[in-house]
């Protein structure tokens, strides 16, 4: 399955967020969206998964989400979103109940997401008792479980510190390159788009226009930490946003 | 020249709660001593305070003579069964707030309106409505409960956290899935405390809905003791309010401690 944006505008009462948007989200690709705060990246997110409704354009799903999936877009939060009150086990188990899949089946497919996700021995703690990195894995393992169409993650590796990220980044590649998936990664980060993305779209301070997007060829398995041409294209990146970025910056907050 | 070296100094003390479990007891134990000093010395008249032996000795009378438990067991079941009433009923609407914004708009104002009323002013009216036995008591606990569950309860639904309610819609979750597995576990605590304050508002009321038509109840012996001067017997029943109270705080502490476990 693949999501199409045609248009996509929006605005905050007289405020514009977002102008003209076109991308195109292609399976079995991860997509990036980066830009400088406040540039409508997450506003945008929302919309593809239908999380908020844009005031101008479309969000398209071309094509059938596969036979086994049961939440076609699914999203992993920058917070993780995880139920306090509810065990790891817990946790997967909730977005499963209300698909219908009770007993055994839901048992075989938590124990198996959670196997993937090296979390097996942690199916009964709860999430006070986990870190911020294995936190963030349990969202994964609950995004996995219902087997998505196309994988919408909203800066999911920025709430952690920057040596669980690159564990995290590790553990993302390892998934793709295992069964690719598709996906649209929202990060602020350019060292973490130029490691996971195949495309990396590039919005323009507010209100958000694409600027540039970029291909990287090199596959994902291949890229690694401090890679010389990966920090190529993401000095790159930094030109493209800078002017931008230090532009959103002195602007001021509601103003 | 020499450098002087000196250790840097420990500022960083205080300020931090720290569980000391007995000073409370003792506090209590240094109040009733002086007391019982007080009175017997003849610093405080015995127009002022009973004496604490003198009120342990009228509860074991009343213990002995099996008076206590035809007191203390009415009063108990009117707690519950208008606490158990108020309470619930409480919930409900207050979650029925806290879901639909039609129903907060149309009920905020009325509950503003019946919280300061003094429920005690009520019970001629309860009296009449419900029928001077036990009805009119229930009502009175009941209404008295109603009001607090209702502004914690929609405060907390408030609270939940609603990042937690967008990845439940995110992840296709019905309508009532959300306000079964998110909004009311993520509510509990707002709840729980709100009833830590409601079934203590209960047992104040407890005295007031014995004014009327009640032989026995601790409010009863607490109001007839009054109106004769009967000390002993004053602080008697009011000490049996006391120790209620506790117990409830502490039935509650221990379901905070089951049902919250999941918090540190």
């Amino acid at each position: 399955m693949e999501l199409r944006l045609r248009g996509v505008g929006h605005s905050y009462g007289a405020r514009a967020v977002l102008r003209g948007i076109d991308i195109d989200i292609p399976a079995g690709q991860i997509v990036c969206i980066v830009g400088p705060s406040g540039c409508g990246k997450s506003t945008l997110l929302r919309m593809m998964g239908g999380l908020e409704e844009p005031d101008l354009g479309e969000v398209l799903q071309v094509g059938q989400a596969p036979e086994d999936c049961l939440n076609p877009l699914t999203y992993i939060f920058q917070d993780f979103a995880l139920l306090p009150w509810r065990t790891v086990a817990g946790n997967v188990s909730l977005v499963l109940e209300d698909h219908g899949v009770k007993g055994a089946d839901a048992r075989a497919m938590i124990e198996d997401v959670l196997k993937r996700t090296r979390l097996s021995d942690f199916a009964d703690a709860l999430p006070r008792q986990l870190s911020g990195g294995m936190k963030q894995r349990v969202a994964i393992a609950r995004a996995l479980v219902v087997n998505p169409a196309v994988m919408l993650m909203d800066e999911p590796l920025s709430a952690l510190d920057s040596q669980t990220r690159e564990l995290l980044m590790d553990d993302l590649i390892s998934l793709w390159t295992r069964t690719p998936f598709t996906a649209v990664y929202v990060t602020h980060n350019l060292a973490e788009a130029v490691r996971l993305g195949h495309r990396i779209v590039v919005l323009s301070r507010r209100p958000g226009e694409v600027r540039e997007v970029v291909t990287l060829e090199k596959p994902l398995e291949a890229r690694a930490y401090g890679d010389a041409d990966l920090e190529v294209q993401q000095k790159h990146l930094w030109e493209l946003m800078r002017a931008e970025a230090a532009a959103a910056d002195a602007e001021l907050i509601g103003g | 020249m020499d450098n002087p070296v000196k250790k840097v100094v420990f500022r960083g003390g205080g300020f931090a709660p720290v569980t000391r479990r007995w000073v409370g007891f003792i506090v209590f134990l240094v109040l009733l001593l002086a007391v019982e000093w007080g009175t017997r010395t003849g610093v405080i008249s015995p127009l002022t305070l009973p004496k604490p032996s003198d009120v342990l000795q009228t509860f074991a009378e009343l213990y002995s003579s099996g008076l206590l438990f035809q007191h203390l067991l009415p009063s108990l079941s009117r707690l519950a069964v208008g606490a158990a009433l108020g309470a619930s009923l409480g919930i409900g609407v207050g979650l029925l707030m806290g879901l639909f914004s039609f129903i907060r708009a149309g009920l905020v104002p009325l509950v503003a309106a019946i919280f300061p009323i003094p429920k005690i002013a009520l019970l001629p009216l309860f009296v009449i409505w419900f029928g001077i036995d036990e009805g009119s008591k229930y009502a009175l606990i009941a209404f008295g409960t109603f009001t607090p569950t209702v502004v914690a309860t929609y405060a907390a639904v408030d609270n939940v956290d609603r990042t937690l309610i967008r990845m439940g819609q995110s992840f296709g979750l019905s309508w009532l899935s959300i306000v079964r597995k998110i909004v009311l576990p993520g509510a509990m605590p707002g709840i729980l405390a709100g009833l830590r304050i409601s079934l203590a508002i209960a047992i104040i009321l407890l005295v007031a809905a014995e004014m009327l038509g009640a032989e026995y109840g601790i409010g009863a012996y607490i109001l007839e003791a009054g109106s004769l001067y009967d000390l002993e017997r004053l602080f008697a029943g009011v000490v049996i309010l006391s120790v209620l109270g506790v117990l409830v705080s502490a039935v509650i502490g221990a379901i905070e401690k089951r049902v919250l476990n999941w918090r540190s």
